[in-house]
């Protein structure tokens, strides 16, 4: 059905008038599977594809209710690193990032991973002792980190404001040479090719419309296309966690918000690194086509709407202004919003729960994309084994009743 | 944006002048000492999250900075009704 791409192929169809087959096939659901994954977005279609190359469980159906990656895989900023500051957190992405490092070989499918290196900004000297204490606690966890001062950075990033006069002046920087920015939607697509290759079925436009337990157990789903039966059956449904989970009778300690991004005009290039900032609260990157993308922060108050605040975007705009003045002049061209499930830790929930055969993969909050494949392995082993994979067992919601949270506010950087 | 009537500025205002406050009718559990760590892990972190008409607290901090209820859609944004505290204490009384 398809083929491996190739320089060769590439070639070929360029020959021959782009006849390229289709990547994914449409397809109606079957109506038993040994595994559902709820949610066509990256991390699920990344632990699909895990649970067929890894773990031997082929009989796999994403459901996915509009069309893959068409969520908040295709809503963000696309930042990727792995500096954070608890072992648990940076474990965690730390594994993600070496996925990353050699996931378009391992797909077959170039999602553009550009290690251009992170700056994480500082703007007062409790800032710097915050970056340097993380910078080291990375160190010490095998992440890759240094810290910059100002000179370093404005020899590196010549248009940025390191001023003295600032309102609020550039001090130094931690950087992650390893860390960048990847194709946001190249990693869904690359990861459903990978899967539905394997065997995985990727059922679009089918919503989950009731999770079915009987006796304490998962038996299936019903959908918009039918019902569909299974042992096991894992959520990775980001913004509509609470919602899945209330199908089957569960709470969550997750709220919905809306997070704004926005694109500006394409133009030459001009900023060849990601720069964050959680005091002025922005961060921006060049994208290959050239236009900046810049991210927001969340609205407060709760929201399914894919859409939140002007204050917010002013906010990141101004934040990026005292950065950048020279983008002063920047005409921005698209703006938009994605619901992010916040756990009160900023951390997610890999785990099983009270209901036996369904998990959840949830409470990502603003940060998750860039741990899009670490993410769906240790959740794909975790569904596969009934016990979770060792980098997923902190982030048990089991957590919120023990106390043990894995308080990552702030101690990463609250933009991400 | 919202607007938001203040019901103690008996006034509507731009968004700006608030802040959200989180879900309404969380009540604080009467005897903290005699409960579990179920029910506390209940009380302190875990949330409704109800996608439709959701019951919220906001407070109008740059204004007389008072808390109130509102209930407003998560869907729409658009705000249903306010009340001030104390008007009712659960989503079903009235």
């Amino acid at each position: 059905m398809q083929k491996k791409y190739s320089w060769y192929s590439l070639l070929k169809a360029g020959l021959s008038g782009q006849d390229w087959d289709q990547a994914i096939p449409l397809i109606q659901p079957k109506s038993k599977y040994d595994v559902i994954i709820i949610g066509g977005g990256g991390h699920g279609l990344a632990t699909a594809y895990y649970l067929a190359k890894e773990c031997g469980i082929n009989n796999v159906a994403v459901v996915e209710k509009g069309y893959i990656g068409g969520g908040n895989t295709g809503r963000n900023t696309t930042i990727i690193r792995s500096n954070y500051l608890r072992d648990e957190a940076s474990s965690l992405y730390e594994h993600a990032l070496k996925l990353w490092e050699g996931i378009s070989e391992d797909l077959n499918f170039n999602v553009m991973f550009s290690q251009r290196g992170v700056y994480n900004l500082g703007h007062s000297l409790q800032n710097m002792r915050d970056i340097e204490r993380r910078v080291n606690a990375n160190v010490l966890n095998g992440v890759d980190a240094v810290v910059v001062d100002a000179n370093e950075i404005k020899q590196q990033i010549p248009i940025i404001n390191t001023s003295k006069n600032a309102r609020y002046p550039i001090m130094g920087a931690s950087y992650q040479s390893r860390g960048g920015v990847a194709r946001h939607d190249g990693i869904a697509w690359g990861f459903a090719r990978a899967a539905s290759m394997l065997g995985v079925d990727i059922i679009q436009d089918c919503e989950v419309i009731d999770i079915e337990v009987e006796e304490g157990r998962v038996k299936g789903v019903k959908t918009t296309k039918g019902e569909i039966m299974a042992d096991r059956i894992g959520c990775v449904s980001a913004g509509h966690s609470s919602v899945l989970a209330k199908m089957a009778g569960l709470r969550l300690p997750i709220e919905s918000h809306p997070l704004q991004a926005f694109v500006s005009e394409a133009m030459k290039p001009v900023l060849h690194t990601v720069v964050m900032s959680n005091a002025v609260h922005g961060y921006i990157s060049q994208s290959d086509k050239g236009d900046l993308v810049i991210g927001a922060g969340i609205d407060g108050y709760n929201s399914y709407a894919q859409r939140g605040s002007t204050k917010i975007v002013e906010h990141a705009a101004a934040a990026i202004l005292e950065l950048f003045p020279i983008f002063s002049r920047v005409r921005m061209n698209r703006q938009w919003g994605g619901i992010v499930d916040v756990c009160p830790d900023a951390c997610p929930i890999i785990s099983p729960t009270n209901v036996e055969g369904l998990y959840f993969n949830c409470g990502w909050g603003t940060g998750g994309f860039k741990a899009t494949p670490g993410s769906g392995h240790v959740f794909a082993h975790t569904i596969a084994q009934d016990k979770q994979h060792p980098l997923a067992e902190p982030f048990h919601i089991d957590r919120f009743k023990t106390g043990a949270l894995i308080d990552e506010h702030g101690a990463a950087g609250v933009a991400h | 944006m919202l607007l938001i009537h203040c019901p103690y500025c008996k006034e509507s205002r731009d968004q700006s002048e608030f802040s959200p406050a989180g879900e309404a009718f969380i009540a604080r559990p009467k005897s903290p000492e005699g409960i579990s760590d179920e029910e506390w892990a209940d009380y302190v972190f875990y949330r409704t999250n109800h996608k439709g008409n959701h019951w919220e607290q906001w407070v109008h901090s740059n204004g007389c900075r008072k808390y109130f209820l509102v209930e407003r859609s998560t869907i729409s944004h658009q705000i249903l009704q306010v009340a001030p505290f104390g008007a009712r204490n659960s989503e079903t009384e009235l």
